[in-house]
């Protein structure tokens, strides 16, 4: 394997195993390390105007070509792995095809349109990295976490305290069944014809094609020795190499370097264009290229790494405890951090991080059909603790822009409102503050139903312009299925 | 019950241990009695003939020192089709064992094990000849709803049909001094339950009439006044080396209960004689002050050789769940090595330290649960304590062992007891407050608890 391609598959093994391992990790270690290859994806550092990193991203393609589709996308690196088996199971050939400008460019258009428009689902349908970290938070996270709990039950039994329980649950039927059917398409596009998603459908992929056919480095064909036999184009997974016109749909070609490593006759080579050279140097030049190109490419990486920020009663058994049911909410809820429903919905690509890191099982992916995939909050599993700010360290796209705990403690994202008939003071008859008692920042009181009455049974009211809309109350309340005080979500996050 | 597993795996592993390297785990730590040599025999060897008996000064009966408590049976991982939570085949075996080496009394109740219990004795105890065991149960009417006479006599006549026996060895009115003097009166007196229970007693159907107590001592002073005119057969009271001079809560000290019963020669059936387990389970260097002079004794041993050193002591009782600590108790009584002074002075250093781990006094009862908004209250305590003796309940951010303190706490707490059954969940409705016999505050001291584990999930202690 030559230097250019060793070097590629060696990043691309990377920084794909580490971005599978941060949709994968719960604890938060990983992403300490690795969460910055999140925020080095094209698409969320758009939406988060992360400036820096979308000019160097665009600086590099123009440089190296479309590079980042091979070792920073991790869509990208799924479709080569599924392509390489089967050339190597089926001994399947790639073909030259011609572009499909019609399709690139239509879903391009819509891709913007949707973004203007607000359509959060169909952006978060389309943007590549979206697409695999719902395929690996859904479809890989179960399955690490099952390992994770039998490794919990082990240690129980040993009394260590290393591993620890962590549920697994269906956080959205909708967006596993997304993830299936994108694995499934993605997969089966792949298996047959290696990058037919990010050459046909993918708005990154078009866009990135656009500046890649201007890009300073480049595969170029050494029209002198090549002899039309058409091995590149076999291994082509761009499908981009016209061999016997000896030319190269640059704007989809993923710099991937298989045509250099598969030539027999040095007749391509990757490199800066060449007015006139001697045929008795080609392949010197290639290697010089070839190692000039290498450290091109790890000066790049080293850009993008500094980039890096961070009736009877009997005795004993247990009540049987009805599940709650999400209530109604006239207006969802989205962290703090989100600034507002409409920030939040025009930058989440729907990539499910936040809702992996979420260790309150507070986020899931919406029901919603124009918010398909895109993250909401509930409090049947838990609340939004005041300790935590996880998924606002991992959003990659500014969707849930980073806030320390105590702006998130100040944040009001929701309001709670008191369900009166649900009460158990009034329903049972029985003492109970817990909505009270758990409210971070004191803003349920107990009052008396009847003022001036001594032993007046006293139920909650709250303070709306203090309650910062966590849920505990909800969470904690002991009205099953339906809490007696439930969160409604705010259009606009202010701070209190 | 999850806490229950943790005990029975760490003892299958110590035994485990002691199996492969038997000899040195005898010479150097001194296993749970599985050593093939020193001071007492294995478990392979429980004597079946040497088991301590007392004879009641009241029938003459001749009661086995160790009593089976009925009320922590085995359970089924599901419960059966017909609702029962019990493993019978698990009670057949271990009533098999407790009657072939030397067990003959059978301490139950109609609402233990969730109302499972007599029907499980008696299925378990009717398989052997009715003068090979004495059957002790209680008139167990807690709640007004089923204080009247009605009532009550239809518990005492299902007891005995639960139970499969035409007459009862002892019969308790149970737990009197919860609820004061107005549930005394309510449940036995005004009904004229009392009264009725000496008449039967008169028939024979009841051979010995008695009372146990939790709670208000007056209730206690009260009954034994009428000694005179009733004549009690025995009393149950709570009695080990903590209860002694350091009862909790609304609980008097066994030195002035025991007192009371030895001056009128009543005999004395104990119960809690570990505190549920917590005397078995010593924090460490407590434990190993006692393991230091017996090496090859169990913590628990020490327990019950002060509860049977007590000459008016009729039998101990012990809630057995496993074999092995069927195996354990029979070995501490058979037959018995009564403490000497030193002993007992050593156990009373104990308790005095015991008392400054501030451990909640649950016993594990279960007479709390169900707790109608699903909290395992047991099971919160359980862990609480477990943290204090291992030292994990870390009171500053400052501590030495602060962050792995603090991960044991939280980790095992999500491990002894699911999220919805934690002490978060307590909305303080007191259901449960009356019917612990320790007096504990439940709903204050699951409050106390729930707020440190808040305090330790933030980090701000």
């Amino acid at each position: 394997m030559g230097v250019l391609r060793l070097t590629r598959t060696a990043l691309a093994v990377v920084l794909g195993g580490a971005l599978t391992l941060l949709f994968l990790d719960f604890s938060g270690t990983i992403h300490t390390y690795f969460g910055w290859m999140a925020k080095i994806q094209f698409l969320p550092a758009l939406l988060a105007v992360n400036v820096v990193v979308v000019a160097a991203l665009i600086l590099v393609t123009l440089l190296l070509g479309r590079i980042y589709c091979s070792v920073v996308c991790p869509l990208g690196i799924f479709q080569d792995v599924v392509s390489r088996i089967s050339r190597r199971v089926i001994k399947r050939r790639q073909s030259y095809s011609p572009e499909k400008k019609w399709w690139r460019y239509s879903v391009l258009a819509l891709f913007v349109a949707a973004i203007a428009a607000g359509l959060g689902s169909v952006m978060a349908l389309l943007d590549p990295y979206g697409i695999f970290g719902r395929m690996a938070a859904q479809l890989l996270s179960p399955i690490y976490l099952w390992s994770n709990n039998f490794l919990a039950y082990m240690a129980e039994r040993t009394d260590s305290y290393l591993f620890y329980h962590v549920d697994v649950w269906l956080t959205g039927l909708g967006t596993l069944l997304v993830a299936v059917v994108s694995a499934l398409l993605i997969g089966y596009l792949a298996w047959r014809n290696g990058r037919t998603y990010c050459n046909t459908i993918c708005p990154v992929g078009t866009v990135l094609g656009v500046v890649s056919r201007f890009s300073l480095f480049k595969h170029r064909f050494n029209t002198e020795t090549c002899n039309s036999c058409g091995l590149c184009a076999r291994d082509c997974k761009a499908s981009c190499i016209d061999s016997k016109n000896k030319v190269i749909d640059y704007s989809r070609c993923v710099t991937c370097f298989n045509c250099i490593d598969v030539c027999n006759k040095n007749a391509m080579r990757y490199g800066l264009p060449i007015k006139k050279k001697p045929v008795e140097d080609a392949s010197e030049s290639q290697v010089d290229m070839g190692r000039r190109g290498m450290l091109t490419v790890s000066a790049a990486l080293i850009a993008t790494a500094t980039i890096k920020a961070q009736e009877m009663k009997m005795d004993g058994g247990l009540a049987v405890i009805e599940d709650k049911q999400v209530p109604p909410r006239q207006m969802h809820i989205v962290p703090p951090g989100a600034q507002s429903i409409r920030n939040f919905s025009q930058k989440c690509v729907g990539c499910q991080l936040c809702v992996t890191q979420c260790p309150n099982q507070v986020l899931r992916p919406s029901t919603d059909l124009l918010r398909l995939m895109q993250p909401e909050m509930s409090f049947e599993r838990g609340y939004c603790r005041p300790e935590c700010t996880r998924c606002s360290d991992v959003c990659p796209s500014g969707a849930i822009e980073r806030i320390d705990t105590a702006q998130k403690s100040a944040t009001q994202i929701g309001h709670a409102v008191w369900i009166e008939k649900n009460c158990v003071v009034l329903a049972d008859g029985v003492f109970c503050d817990n909505c009270a008692r758990h409210c971070p920042v004191g803003a349920i009181q107990m009052v008396a139903r009847e003022a001036g009455v001594a032993d007046s049974p006293k139920t909650p009211v709250v303070d709306t312009e203090r309650c910062i809309g966590c849920g505990a109350c909800e969470n904690l309340c002991p009205a099953r299925p339906f809490s007696a005080i439930y969160v409604e979500g705010h259009c606009m996050h202010r701070i209190v | 019950m999850s806490d229950n597993k943790n005990k029975i795996v760490r003892r299958d592993f110590l035994k485990l241990l002691g199996g492969g390297t038997a000899a040195a785990a005898a010479a150097f730590t001194g296993c749970d009695r599985i050593a093939p040599t020193g001071g007492r025999k294995t478990t392979a060897e429980v004597p079946t003939d040497s088991m301590t008996y007392r004879t009641s000064s009241a029938t003459g009966d001749k009661v086995s020192l160790l009593g089976y408590g009925c009320m922590r049976w085995p359970l089924l991982a599901t419960p059966a089709p017909d609702g029962n939570v019990i493993d019978q085949a698990a009670v057949n075996d271990l009533v098999d064992y407790a009657i072939a080496h030397g067990v003959n009394y059978f301490d139950t109740s109609p609402v233990y094990v969730q109302g499972w219990s007599e029907k499980a004795t008696g299925i378990a105890l009717s398989r052997h000849p009715r003068d090979k065991y004495l059957i002790a149960t209680k008139l167990s009417n807690f709640g007004p709803q089923i204080w009247s006479r009605e009532a009550s006599i239809a518990m005492y006549h299902k007891s005995l049909n639960e139970l499969q026996v035409d007459y009862l060895d002892y019969m308790l009115l149970h737990a009197i001094g919860l609820g004061g003097m107005d549930a005394l009166k309510g449940r036995y007196l005004d009904n004229g339950i009392l009264d009725y229970l000496i008449e039967e007693r008169k028939a024979g159907r009841i051979r010995n009439l008695g009372f146990s107590y939790h709670g208000d001592i007056k209730v206690f002073d009260y009954l034994l006044s009428l000694h005179d005119t009733v004549k009690w057969d025995f009393v149950q009271i709570q009695l080990n080396y903590i209860d002694w001079e350091h009862a909790t809560g609304n609980n008097t000290n066994a030195l002035y209960l025991y007192g009371e019963l030895d001056k009128r020669n009543i005999p004395a059936i104990i119960m809690e004689p570990l505190l549920g387990g917590r005397l078995a389970k010593l924090p460490q260097y407590l434990a190993a002050r006692l393991k230091q002079q017996r090496p090859n004794e169990s913590v628990a041993s020490w327990a019950f050789r002060y509860a049977g050193s007590f000459p008016k002591v009729l039998t101990v009782l012990s809630g057995m769940t496993y074999l092995e600590h069927l195996q354990d108790n029979i070995l501490s009584y058979a037959p018995l090595e009564p403490l000497n002074e030193q002993e007992f002075e050593l156990l009373y250093d104990t308790a005095r330290l015991m008392m400054e781990y501030s451990l909640i006094p649950c016993t594990a009862c279960q007479y709390c649960m169900p707790c109608p908004y699903g909290i395992d209250i047991p099971s919160v305590f359980l862990h609480y304590n477990k943290c204090l003796s291992e030292h994990n309940v870390p009171a500053s951010s400052q501590d030495e062992n602060y962050r792995q303190a603090r991960r044991a706490f939280l980790v095992g707490y999500d491990r002894s007891v699911p999220k919805l059954r934690q002490a978060s969940h307590c909305i303080a409705c007191n259901q449960c407050v009356p019917h612990c016999p320790q007096s504990i505050k439940i709903p204050q001291e699951l409050r106390r608890i729930d707020d440190y584990v808040e305090q330790l999930k933030r980090e701000t202690l």
